[in-house]
Protein backbone atom coordinates (compact mmCIF):
# COMPACT_ATOMS: atom_id res chain seq x y z
CA UNK A 1 0.00 0.00 0.00
CA UNK A 2 1.49 3.60 -0.81
CA UNK A 3 0.96 7.18 0.44
CA UNK A 4 -1.65 7.58 -2.72
CA UNK A 5 -3.78 4.76 -1.69
CA UNK A 6 -3.94 6.01 2.09
CA UNK A 7 -4.30 9.94 0.75
CA UNK A 8 -7.49 8.42 -1.14
CA UNK A 9 -8.91 6.40 1.83
CA UNK A 10 -8.37 9.77 3.79
CA UNK A 11 -9.47 11.89 1.45
CA UNK A 12 -12.94 9.96 0.70
CA UNK A 13 -13.66 8.68 4.03
CA UNK A 14 -13.47 12.92 5.59
CA UNK A 15 -15.62 13.75 2.33
CA UNK A 16 -18.17 11.01 3.17
CA UNK A 17 -18.53 12.11 6.93
CA UNK A 18 -18.84 16.02 5.47
CA UNK A 19 -21.39 14.87 3.24
CA UNK A 20 -23.38 12.69 6.23
CA UNK A 21 -22.63 15.67 8.38
CA UNK A 22 -26.47 15.45 10.50
CA UNK A 23 -26.01 11.49 11.05
CA UNK A 24 -22.08 12.26 11.62
CA UNK A 25 -23.27 14.62 14.07
CA UNK A 26 -26.49 12.17 15.77
CA UNK A 27 -23.94 9.25 15.44
CA UNK A 28 -20.83 10.83 17.37
CA UNK A 29 -22.94 12.48 19.72
CA UNK A 30 -24.64 8.75 20.67
CA UNK A 31 -20.72 7.64 21.09
CA UNK A 32 -20.28 10.68 22.99
CA UNK A 33 -23.13 10.35 25.33
CA UNK A 34 -22.53 6.44 26.13
CA UNK A 35 -18.98 6.56 26.60
CA UNK A 36 -19.67 9.63 29.45
CA UNK A 37 -22.16 7.04 31.24
CA UNK A 38 -19.46 4.49 30.93
CA UNK A 39 -16.53 7.02 31.97
CA UNK A 40 -18.26 8.31 35.07
CA UNK A 41 -19.78 5.47 36.38
CA UNK A 42 -16.08 3.75 36.20
CA UNK A 43 -14.60 6.46 38.29
CA UNK A 44 -17.15 7.23 40.72
CA UNK A 45 -16.76 2.86 41.41
CA UNK A 46 -13.11 3.57 41.34
CA UNK A 47 -13.58 6.22 44.05
CA UNK A 48 -16.18 4.61 45.79
CA UNK A 49 -13.47 1.62 46.42
CA UNK A 50 -10.34 3.82 47.01
CA UNK A 51 -12.31 5.76 49.74
CA UNK A 52 -13.91 2.56 51.39
CA UNK A 53 -10.18 0.92 51.28
CA UNK A 54 -8.43 4.12 52.38
CA UNK A 55 -10.95 5.17 55.09
CA UNK A 56 -9.26 3.52 58.34
CA UNK A 57 -12.37 2.87 60.27
CA UNK A 58 -14.33 1.86 57.49
CA UNK A 59 -12.01 -1.60 57.68
CA UNK A 60 -12.39 -1.80 61.63
CA UNK A 61 -15.04 -4.26 63.28
CA UNK A 62 -15.97 -3.83 67.35
CA UNK A 63 -16.64 -6.91 69.24
CA UNK A 64 -18.51 -6.38 72.50
CA UNK A 65 -18.74 -9.21 74.55
CA UNK A 66 -20.67 -10.10 77.60
CA UNK A 67 -19.25 -9.31 80.98
CA UNK A 68 -18.00 -11.96 83.24
CA UNK A 69 -16.23 -14.07 80.51
CA UNK A 70 -13.01 -15.59 81.86
CA UNK A 71 -9.29 -15.61 80.67
CA UNK A 72 -9.71 -18.88 78.89
CA UNK A 73 -13.08 -18.05 77.07
CA UNK A 74 -11.30 -14.59 75.89
CA UNK A 75 -8.00 -16.62 74.45
CA UNK A 76 -10.52 -19.04 72.98
CA UNK A 77 -12.74 -16.03 71.03
CA UNK A 78 -9.74 -14.51 69.99
CA UNK A 79 -8.68 -18.33 68.11
CA UNK A 80 -12.16 -18.23 66.64
CA UNK A 81 -12.26 -14.98 65.55
CA UNK A 82 -8.54 -15.46 63.82
CA UNK A 83 -10.02 -17.88 61.62
CA UNK A 84 -12.82 -16.20 60.21
CA UNK A 85 -12.35 -15.29 56.63
CA UNK A 86 -10.99 -11.33 55.88
CA UNK A 87 -9.98 -11.21 59.15
CA UNK A 88 -6.78 -9.08 59.27
CA UNK A 89 -5.66 -8.43 63.07
CA UNK A 90 -7.57 -8.74 66.56
CA UNK A 91 -6.81 -6.50 69.55
CA UNK A 92 -8.13 -7.08 72.41
CA UNK A 93 -9.75 -3.51 74.37
CA UNK A 94 -10.32 -3.73 78.43
CA UNK A 95 -13.57 -1.86 79.59
CA UNK A 96 -11.29 0.31 81.34
CA UNK A 97 -9.23 0.98 78.23
CA UNK A 98 -12.55 1.82 76.09
CA UNK A 99 -13.14 3.76 78.98
CA UNK A 100 -9.92 5.70 78.82
CA UNK A 101 -10.65 5.94 74.64
CA UNK A 102 -13.76 7.82 75.47
CA UNK A 103 -12.44 10.05 77.56
CA UNK A 104 -9.91 11.27 75.01
CA UNK A 105 -12.62 11.48 72.44
CA UNK A 106 -14.44 13.71 74.74
CA UNK A 107 -11.28 16.18 75.32
CA UNK A 108 -12.02 18.84 77.77
CA UNK A 109 -15.73 17.64 78.47
CA UNK A 110 -14.56 14.59 79.72
CA UNK A 111 -15.76 15.60 83.13
CA UNK A 112 -19.22 14.27 82.07
CA UNK A 113 -17.89 10.94 82.18
CA UNK A 114 -15.98 11.27 85.61
CA UNK A 115 -17.67 8.95 88.03
CA UNK A 116 -17.92 6.00 85.98
CA UNK A 117 -14.96 4.14 86.83
CA UNK A 118 -16.36 3.01 89.70
CA UNK A 119 -19.42 1.05 87.66
CA UNK A 120 -18.27 1.23 84.16
CA UNK A 121 -21.09 0.83 82.12
CA UNK A 122 -18.43 -0.34 78.56
CA UNK A 123 -17.79 -4.12 77.56
CA UNK A 124 -14.90 -5.75 76.82
CA UNK A 125 -14.35 -6.07 73.18
CA UNK A 126 -12.42 -7.14 70.28
CA UNK A 127 -11.46 -4.45 67.32
CA UNK A 128 -10.76 -5.89 64.73
CA UNK A 129 -9.31 -4.95 61.02
CA UNK A 130 -10.09 -6.78 58.55
CA UNK A 131 -7.73 -6.84 54.94
CA UNK A 132 -10.36 -5.43 52.50
CA UNK A 133 -13.40 -3.12 52.93
CA UNK A 134 -16.13 -5.73 51.45
CA UNK A 135 -15.25 -8.34 53.07
CA UNK A 136 -16.51 -6.41 57.00
CA UNK A 137 -20.24 -7.67 56.10
CA UNK A 138 -19.90 -11.08 55.99
CA UNK A 139 -17.37 -10.93 58.28
CA UNK A 140 -19.33 -9.23 60.64
CA UNK A 141 -22.61 -11.60 60.25
CA UNK A 142 -20.00 -13.98 61.17
CA UNK A 143 -18.33 -12.68 64.28
CA UNK A 144 -22.49 -12.45 65.66
CA UNK A 145 -22.85 -16.17 65.83
CA UNK A 146 -19.37 -16.39 68.29
CA UNK A 147 -20.41 -17.16 71.88
CA UNK A 148 -20.45 -14.67 74.35
CA UNK A 149 -20.48 -11.51 71.96
CA UNK A 150 -23.46 -9.04 72.92
CA UNK A 151 -23.15 -6.61 69.54
CA UNK A 152 -20.99 -6.30 66.58
CA UNK A 153 -20.92 -3.03 65.42
CA UNK A 154 -19.01 -1.66 61.89
CA UNK A 155 -18.97 1.28 60.20
CA UNK A 156 -22.04 2.43 61.27
CA UNK A 157 -23.87 0.82 57.62
CA UNK A 158 -21.54 3.88 55.62
CA UNK A 159 -19.52 0.41 54.34
CA UNK A 160 -22.33 -1.37 53.75
CA UNK A 161 -24.32 1.50 51.21
CA UNK A 162 -21.29 3.41 49.76
CA UNK A 163 -21.13 -0.76 48.47
CA UNK A 164 -24.07 -0.95 47.51
CA UNK A 165 -24.11 2.95 45.55
CA UNK A 166 -21.13 1.06 43.78
CA UNK A 167 -23.26 -2.63 43.28
CA UNK A 168 -26.61 -0.07 41.52
CA UNK A 169 -24.20 2.11 39.89
CA UNK A 170 -22.52 -1.06 37.93
CA UNK A 171 -25.76 -2.48 37.22
CA UNK A 172 -27.36 0.48 35.90
CA UNK A 173 -24.05 1.72 34.57
CA UNK A 174 -23.91 -1.31 32.58
CA UNK A 175 -27.02 -1.60 31.24
CA UNK A 176 -27.60 2.16 30.06
CA UNK A 177 -24.51 1.78 28.14
CA UNK A 178 -25.47 -1.54 27.15
CA UNK A 179 -28.41 0.17 25.42
CA UNK A 180 -26.44 3.28 24.49
CA UNK A 181 -23.31 0.93 22.78
CA UNK A 182 -25.94 -0.42 21.00
CA UNK A 183 -27.96 2.62 19.38
CA UNK A 184 -24.03 3.96 18.86
CA UNK A 185 -23.39 1.10 16.82
CA UNK A 186 -26.52 0.91 15.08
CA UNK A 187 -26.60 4.81 14.60
CA UNK A 188 -22.98 4.45 12.86
CA UNK A 189 -23.84 1.11 10.78
CA UNK A 190 -26.77 3.54 9.56
CA UNK A 191 -24.05 6.38 8.47
CA UNK A 192 -21.92 4.14 6.61
CA UNK A 193 -25.14 2.64 5.02
CA UNK A 194 -26.00 6.30 3.78
CA UNK A 195 -22.58 6.74 2.54
CA UNK A 196 -22.20 2.98 0.63
CA UNK A 197 -25.77 3.93 -0.62
CA UNK A 198 -24.51 7.33 -2.02
CA UNK A 199 -21.97 6.09 -3.68
CA UNK A 200 -23.35 2.73 -5.30
CA UNK A 201 -22.72 3.54 -8.57
CA UNK A 202 -19.31 4.68 -8.01
CA UNK A 203 -18.43 1.44 -6.41
CA UNK A 204 -19.63 -0.22 -8.93
CA UNK A 205 -17.28 1.59 -11.62
CA UNK A 206 -14.40 0.79 -9.34
CA UNK A 207 -15.38 -2.82 -9.48
CA UNK A 208 -15.44 -3.12 -12.50
CA UNK A 209 -11.79 -0.76 -12.91
CA UNK A 210 -10.57 -3.52 -10.67
CA UNK A 211 -10.91 -2.53 -7.25
CA UNK A 212 -10.61 -5.12 -4.50
CA UNK A 213 -12.73 -5.35 -2.08
CA UNK A 214 -10.16 -4.24 0.24
CA UNK A 215 -9.95 -1.15 -1.57
CA UNK A 216 -13.54 -0.32 -1.85
CA UNK A 217 -14.36 -0.89 1.99
CA UNK A 218 -11.62 0.99 3.37
CA UNK A 219 -12.84 4.69 3.21
CA UNK A 220 -16.34 3.21 4.84
CA UNK A 221 -14.20 1.46 7.24
CA UNK A 222 -11.94 4.10 7.96
CA UNK A 223 -15.01 6.70 8.16
CA UNK A 224 -16.64 4.32 11.02
CA UNK A 225 -13.39 4.78 13.04
CA UNK A 226 -13.02 8.14 12.42
CA UNK A 227 -16.89 8.56 13.95
CA UNK A 228 -16.32 6.10 16.44
CA UNK A 229 -12.76 7.50 17.28
CA UNK A 230 -13.67 11.50 17.51
CA UNK A 231 -16.57 10.55 19.96
CA UNK A 232 -14.08 8.79 21.86
CA UNK A 233 -11.83 11.76 21.76
CA UNK A 234 -14.89 14.22 22.55
CA UNK A 235 -15.49 12.10 25.81
CA UNK A 236 -11.72 11.42 27.08
CA UNK A 237 -11.58 14.96 27.28
CA UNK A 238 -14.77 15.94 28.92
CA UNK A 239 -14.29 13.30 31.44
CA UNK A 240 -10.54 14.34 31.57
CA UNK A 241 -11.47 18.00 32.45
CA UNK A 242 -14.31 17.52 34.41
CA UNK A 243 -12.96 14.68 36.95
CA UNK A 244 -10.03 17.46 37.09
CA UNK A 245 -12.29 20.32 38.22
CA UNK A 246 -13.87 18.13 40.33
CA UNK A 247 -10.55 17.25 42.28
CA UNK A 248 -9.95 20.65 42.71
CA UNK A 249 -13.49 21.35 44.10
CA UNK A 250 -12.85 18.46 46.31
CA UNK A 251 -9.18 19.56 47.45
CA UNK A 252 -10.93 22.71 48.78
CA UNK A 253 -14.14 21.76 50.01
CA UNK A 254 -13.98 18.68 51.63
CA UNK A 255 -10.69 18.02 51.82
CA UNK A 256 -10.21 14.84 54.22
CA UNK A 257 -11.58 12.76 51.09
CA UNK A 258 -9.25 11.38 49.34
CA UNK A 259 -10.14 10.39 45.67
CA UNK A 260 -8.48 8.46 42.86
CA UNK A 261 -6.10 10.87 41.48
CA UNK A 262 -3.06 8.62 40.27
CA UNK A 263 -1.89 9.69 36.73
CA UNK A 264 -1.98 5.98 35.93
CA UNK A 265 -5.70 4.46 36.34
CA UNK A 266 -6.66 8.20 35.10
CA UNK A 267 -5.13 7.73 31.62
CA UNK A 268 -6.33 4.16 31.76
CA UNK A 269 -9.80 4.72 32.21
CA UNK A 270 -9.59 7.69 28.91
CA UNK A 271 -7.10 5.41 26.94
CA UNK A 272 -10.21 2.71 27.41
CA UNK A 273 -12.70 5.40 26.54
CA UNK A 274 -10.78 6.08 23.34
CA UNK A 275 -10.50 2.55 22.39
CA UNK A 276 -13.74 1.94 23.23
CA UNK A 277 -14.96 4.61 20.74
CA UNK A 278 -13.04 3.32 17.79
CA UNK A 279 -14.37 0.00 18.44
CA UNK A 280 -17.53 1.24 18.32
CA UNK A 281 -16.78 2.98 15.32
CA UNK A 282 -15.04 -0.27 13.68
CA UNK A 283 -17.97 -2.84 14.41
CA UNK A 284 -20.79 -0.21 13.53
CA UNK A 285 -19.19 -0.03 9.68
CA UNK A 286 -18.38 -3.70 10.03
CA UNK A 287 -21.63 -4.59 10.39
CA UNK A 288 -22.76 -2.03 8.02
CA UNK A 289 -20.77 -3.09 5.10
CA UNK A 290 -21.11 -6.93 5.72
CA UNK A 291 -24.91 -6.12 5.25
CA UNK A 292 -25.17 -3.55 2.39
CA UNK A 293 -22.08 -4.01 0.56
CA UNK A 294 -21.44 -7.67 -0.51
CA UNK A 295 -19.13 -6.77 -3.26
CA UNK B 1 -7.24 -15.05 -25.05
CA UNK B 2 -10.88 -15.38 -24.91
CA UNK B 3 -12.49 -18.89 -25.42
CA UNK B 4 -16.69 -18.76 -25.38
CA UNK B 5 -18.03 -22.55 -24.89
CA UNK B 6 -21.55 -23.25 -25.92
CA UNK B 7 -22.25 -19.60 -23.61
CA UNK B 8 -25.62 -19.10 -23.46
CA UNK B 9 -27.04 -15.99 -21.35
CA UNK B 10 -30.45 -15.72 -19.96
CA UNK B 11 -31.27 -12.47 -17.84
CA UNK B 12 -33.08 -12.92 -14.87
CA UNK B 13 -36.52 -11.17 -16.49
CA UNK B 14 -36.05 -14.50 -18.72
CA UNK B 15 -34.55 -12.55 -21.60
CA UNK B 16 -32.50 -14.83 -23.89
CA UNK B 17 -29.51 -12.43 -24.59
CA UNK B 18 -27.22 -15.07 -26.07
CA UNK B 19 -28.10 -18.21 -27.22
CA UNK B 20 -25.10 -21.59 -27.61
CA UNK B 21 -22.10 -18.81 -28.70
CA UNK B 22 -18.59 -20.64 -29.38
CA UNK B 23 -15.98 -17.95 -29.95
CA UNK B 24 -12.24 -18.17 -29.87
CA UNK B 25 -10.19 -14.65 -29.84
CA UNK B 26 -6.24 -14.99 -30.57
CA UNK B 27 -4.18 -12.71 -28.33
CA UNK B 28 -3.36 -9.57 -30.13
CA UNK B 29 -6.68 -9.79 -32.56
CA UNK B 30 -8.40 -7.31 -33.65
CA UNK B 31 -12.34 -8.02 -33.39
CA UNK B 32 -15.52 -5.93 -34.55
CA UNK B 33 -18.69 -7.19 -33.00
CA UNK B 34 -21.58 -6.20 -35.32
CA UNK B 35 -25.18 -6.86 -35.44
CA UNK B 36 -28.64 -5.03 -34.51
CA UNK B 37 -29.30 -3.84 -31.66
CA UNK B 38 -30.35 -5.82 -28.86
CA UNK B 39 -28.30 -8.75 -31.06
CA UNK B 40 -26.22 -9.19 -27.45
CA UNK B 41 -22.98 -7.82 -28.14
CA UNK B 42 -22.87 -5.94 -25.09
CA UNK B 43 -23.69 -8.71 -22.96
CA UNK B 44 -20.79 -10.92 -25.00
CA UNK B 45 -17.98 -8.20 -23.45
CA UNK B 46 -20.07 -8.02 -19.86
CA UNK B 47 -19.22 -11.76 -19.86
CA UNK B 48 -15.78 -11.68 -20.82
CA UNK B 49 -15.36 -8.73 -18.08
CA UNK B 50 -17.29 -11.23 -15.64
CA UNK B 51 -19.65 -8.08 -15.44
CA UNK B 52 -22.49 -10.59 -15.91
CA UNK B 53 -21.67 -14.36 -15.17
CA UNK B 54 -23.08 -17.03 -17.78
CA UNK B 55 -26.74 -19.26 -17.97
CA UNK B 56 -24.57 -22.18 -18.95
CA UNK B 57 -21.54 -22.88 -20.91
CA UNK B 58 -17.87 -21.81 -20.30
CA UNK B 59 -16.05 -18.00 -20.70
CA UNK B 60 -12.04 -18.42 -20.07
CA UNK B 61 -10.06 -15.47 -20.59
CA UNK B 62 -6.11 -15.91 -20.47
CA UNK B 63 -7.05 -19.40 -19.86
CA UNK B 64 -9.29 -19.05 -16.33
CA UNK B 65 -12.65 -20.04 -16.13
CA UNK B 66 -14.52 -16.50 -14.96
CA UNK B 67 -16.92 -18.02 -13.28
CA UNK B 68 -15.53 -20.77 -11.24
CA UNK B 69 -12.69 -17.62 -10.31
CA UNK B 70 -12.67 -17.04 -6.93
CA UNK B 71 -14.25 -13.44 -5.78
CA UNK B 72 -10.45 -11.63 -4.70
CA UNK B 73 -9.29 -13.24 -7.97
CA UNK B 74 -11.98 -11.29 -10.77
CA UNK B 75 -10.11 -7.56 -9.42
CA UNK B 76 -6.83 -8.29 -11.06
CA UNK B 77 -8.98 -10.38 -14.07
CA UNK B 78 -10.31 -6.69 -14.71
CA UNK B 79 -6.90 -5.05 -14.31
CA UNK B 80 -5.97 -6.65 -17.66
CA UNK B 81 -9.09 -5.68 -19.16
CA UNK B 82 -9.56 -1.73 -20.42
CA UNK B 83 -13.37 -1.10 -20.87
CA UNK B 84 -14.81 1.58 -22.88
CA UNK B 85 -18.66 0.89 -21.73
CA UNK B 86 -21.49 2.07 -23.72
CA UNK B 87 -23.29 4.21 -21.18
CA UNK B 88 -19.28 5.49 -20.19
CA UNK B 89 -19.71 5.32 -16.77
CA UNK B 90 -17.55 7.68 -15.43
CA UNK B 91 -17.78 9.14 -11.98
CA UNK B 92 -20.09 12.31 -12.33
CA UNK B 93 -18.14 14.64 -9.74
CA UNK B 94 -14.51 13.75 -10.38
CA UNK B 95 -12.95 15.96 -13.56
CA UNK B 96 -11.53 14.28 -16.85
CA UNK B 97 -8.10 13.81 -15.55
CA UNK B 98 -9.41 12.40 -11.97
CA UNK B 99 -11.79 10.01 -13.73
CA UNK B 100 -8.73 8.44 -16.16
CA UNK B 101 -6.52 8.64 -12.69
CA UNK B 102 -9.17 6.76 -10.65
CA UNK B 103 -8.48 3.42 -12.84
CA UNK B 104 -4.94 3.59 -11.79
CA UNK B 105 -5.47 5.06 -8.17
CA UNK B 106 -7.66 1.83 -7.70
CA UNK B 107 -4.46 -0.59 -8.90
CA UNK B 108 -3.01 0.83 -6.11
CA UNK B 109 -0.87 3.18 -8.07
CA UNK B 110 1.61 5.90 -6.79
CA UNK B 111 0.96 9.54 -8.03
CA UNK B 112 4.40 10.09 -9.07
CA UNK B 113 3.48 7.58 -11.94
CA UNK B 114 -0.49 8.87 -12.55
CA UNK B 115 0.71 12.03 -12.47
CA UNK B 116 3.07 10.70 -15.73
CA UNK B 117 0.79 8.50 -17.34
CA UNK B 118 -2.37 10.64 -17.20
CA UNK B 119 -1.17 13.40 -19.10
CA UNK B 120 -0.14 11.50 -21.78
CA UNK B 121 -3.59 9.33 -22.87
CA UNK B 122 -5.28 12.34 -22.33
CA UNK B 123 -3.47 13.94 -24.89
CA UNK B 124 -3.83 10.69 -26.99
CA UNK B 125 -7.92 10.99 -27.52
CA UNK B 126 -7.03 15.00 -27.79
CA UNK B 127 -8.43 15.85 -24.35
CA UNK B 128 -5.62 17.46 -23.07
CA UNK B 129 -7.56 21.08 -22.63
CA UNK B 130 -10.41 19.36 -21.10
CA UNK B 131 -8.46 17.80 -17.72
CA UNK B 132 -10.25 19.79 -15.40
CA UNK B 133 -13.89 19.32 -16.63
CA UNK B 134 -16.72 17.58 -15.00
CA UNK B 135 -18.30 15.20 -17.23
CA UNK B 136 -21.68 16.53 -17.17
CA UNK B 137 -19.92 19.89 -18.57
CA UNK B 138 -18.58 17.54 -21.69
CA UNK B 139 -20.03 16.45 -24.99
CA UNK B 140 -21.18 12.99 -25.58
CA UNK B 141 -18.26 12.49 -27.60
CA UNK B 142 -16.05 13.90 -25.26
CA UNK B 143 -17.41 11.86 -22.44
CA UNK B 144 -16.96 8.86 -24.78
CA UNK B 145 -13.19 9.71 -25.28
CA UNK B 146 -12.94 10.27 -21.10
CA UNK B 147 -14.20 6.76 -21.47
CA UNK B 148 -11.55 5.58 -23.72
CA UNK B 149 -8.80 7.49 -22.19
CA UNK B 150 -9.70 5.68 -18.89
CA UNK B 151 -9.72 2.29 -20.49
CA UNK B 152 -6.01 2.24 -22.03
CA UNK B 153 -4.42 4.25 -19.53
CA UNK B 154 -2.98 1.30 -17.72
CA UNK B 155 -2.04 -0.80 -20.52
CA UNK B 156 -4.55 -3.33 -20.98
CA UNK B 157 -3.76 -6.67 -22.69
CA UNK B 158 -7.55 -6.75 -23.47
CA UNK B 159 -9.20 -3.55 -24.51
CA UNK B 160 -13.46 -4.64 -24.34
CA UNK B 161 -14.54 -1.26 -26.61
CA UNK B 162 -18.67 -1.04 -26.88
CA UNK B 163 -19.34 1.40 -29.69
CA UNK B 164 -16.58 3.88 -28.71
CA UNK B 165 -17.57 5.75 -31.89
CA UNK B 166 -20.90 5.63 -31.14
CA UNK B 167 -20.77 9.77 -30.51
CA UNK B 168 -18.38 10.92 -32.40
CA UNK B 169 -18.33 12.44 -35.62
CA UNK B 170 -16.58 10.64 -38.70
CA UNK B 171 -13.01 12.20 -38.04
CA UNK B 172 -12.93 12.01 -34.45
CA UNK B 173 -13.96 8.69 -35.43
CA UNK B 174 -10.67 7.78 -37.22
CA UNK B 175 -8.51 9.31 -35.29
CA UNK B 176 -9.63 6.82 -32.44
CA UNK B 177 -9.51 4.18 -34.80
CA UNK B 178 -5.88 5.05 -35.36
CA UNK B 179 -5.01 5.09 -31.65
CA UNK B 180 -7.03 1.80 -31.48
CA UNK B 181 -4.54 0.35 -34.36
CA UNK B 182 -2.01 1.47 -32.52
CA UNK B 183 -2.56 0.06 -29.50
CA UNK B 184 -3.21 -3.14 -30.95
CA UNK B 185 0.00 -3.14 -32.90
CA UNK B 186 1.50 -2.74 -29.30
CA UNK B 187 0.24 -6.55 -28.53
CA UNK B 188 -3.35 -5.59 -27.30
CA UNK B 189 -6.00 -7.38 -28.08
CA UNK B 190 -9.18 -5.77 -29.19
CA UNK B 191 -12.64 -6.84 -29.01
CA UNK B 192 -15.03 -3.61 -30.24
CA UNK B 193 -18.92 -4.02 -30.81
CA UNK B 194 -19.83 -1.18 -33.31
CA UNK B 195 -22.75 0.18 -35.46
CA UNK B 196 -20.03 2.43 -37.48
CA UNK B 197 -20.04 -0.18 -40.57
CA UNK B 198 -17.59 2.50 -42.71
CA UNK B 199 -15.15 1.68 -40.04
CA UNK B 200 -15.75 -2.29 -40.23
CA UNK B 201 -15.50 -1.78 -44.03
CA UNK B 202 -12.56 -0.19 -44.46
CA UNK B 203 -10.40 -1.86 -41.84
CA UNK B 204 -10.25 -5.44 -42.84
CA UNK B 205 -10.21 -6.89 -39.79
CA UNK B 206 -12.58 -9.88 -38.58
CA UNK B 207 -15.87 -9.24 -37.98
CA UNK B 208 -18.14 -11.48 -35.78
CA UNK B 209 -21.99 -10.52 -36.54
CA UNK B 210 -24.09 -11.54 -33.94
CA UNK B 211 -28.12 -11.90 -34.47
CA UNK B 212 -30.59 -13.03 -31.73
CA UNK B 213 -28.06 -13.86 -29.72
CA UNK B 214 -26.47 -16.03 -32.28
CA UNK B 215 -22.96 -15.99 -33.85
CA UNK B 216 -24.74 -16.05 -37.85
CA UNK B 217 -21.10 -15.44 -39.16
CA UNK B 218 -17.22 -14.87 -38.28
CA UNK B 219 -15.08 -14.07 -40.94
CA UNK B 220 -11.22 -12.43 -41.17
CA UNK B 221 -11.08 -8.97 -43.10
CA UNK B 222 -14.67 -9.17 -43.28
CA UNK B 223 -17.51 -6.46 -44.11
CA UNK B 224 -19.97 -4.82 -42.02
CA UNK B 225 -23.40 -6.90 -42.75
CA UNK B 226 -25.64 -9.16 -40.26
CA UNK B 227 -27.94 -10.81 -43.44
CA UNK B 228 -27.18 -14.19 -44.18
N1 LIG C 1 -29.47 -6.31 -17.42
C1 LIG C 1 -30.36 -6.81 -18.29
N2 LIG C 1 -31.49 -7.38 -17.81
C2 LIG C 1 -32.38 -7.89 -18.65
N3 LIG C 1 -32.26 -7.91 -19.96
C3 LIG C 1 -31.17 -7.37 -20.51
C4 LIG C 1 -30.17 -6.79 -19.70
N4 LIG C 1 -29.19 -6.33 -20.50
C5 LIG C 1 -29.57 -6.62 -21.75
N5 LIG C 1 -30.75 -7.25 -21.78
C6 LIG C 1 -31.46 -7.73 -22.94
O1 LIG C 1 -30.58 -8.60 -23.62
C7 LIG C 1 -30.66 -8.40 -25.00
C8 LIG C 1 -29.30 -8.12 -25.56
O2 LIG C 1 -28.84 -6.88 -25.04
P1 LIG C 1 -27.43 -6.25 -25.39
O3 LIG C 1 -27.26 -5.04 -24.58
O4 LIG C 1 -26.40 -7.31 -25.28
O5 LIG C 1 -27.62 -5.85 -26.92
P2 LIG C 1 -26.62 -5.07 -27.89
O6 LIG C 1 -26.30 -5.99 -28.99
O7 LIG C 1 -25.50 -4.53 -27.13
O8 LIG C 1 -27.54 -3.89 -28.43
P3 LIG C 1 -27.11 -2.38 -28.78
O9 LIG C 1 -26.52 -2.45 -30.14
O10 LIG C 1 -28.41 -1.64 -28.81
O11 LIG C 1 -26.19 -1.93 -27.74
C9 LIG C 1 -31.62 -7.26 -25.23
O12 LIG C 1 -32.87 -7.83 -25.62
C10 LIG C 1 -31.77 -6.61 -23.89
O13 LIG C 1 -33.09 -6.16 -23.67
MG1 LIG D 1 -24.88 -2.71 -26.56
Amino acid sequence: MNVNTLKYYFRESTRSVLRNSWLSVASVGTIIISLLILGSSLLLVLNVRHIVSTVESSLEITVFLEDGLDEEALKRMEEEIKFVPGVARVEFVTKEQALEDLKESFGDKADILSGLEKDNPLPNSFRIKTSEAEMVPRAARQLEKLEGVEQVRYGQGVVEKLLSLTHWVRIWGSLTLVVLGAAAVFLIATTIRMSVFARRREIGIMKMLGATNFFVRMPFMLEGMMLGLAGGLVAALIIYFGYLSLLNKVAVTLPFIQLVNDPQTLYRVLGGLLGLGFGIGAVGSAISLHRFLRV
Amino acid sequence: MIQLYNVSKIYPNGVKALNDVTLHIKKGEFVFLVGPSGAGKSTLTKLICREELPSRGQVLVNGRNVARMKNRDVPHLRRKIGMVFQDFRLIPNKTVYENVAFALEVTGASSKEIKKVVPTVLRMVGLEKKAGMLPAHLSGGEQQRTSVARAIVNNPVLLLADEPTGNLDPETSWELMKLFLDINRRGTTIVMATHAWDIVDSMKKRVVALSNGCIIRDEEGGVYGYEC
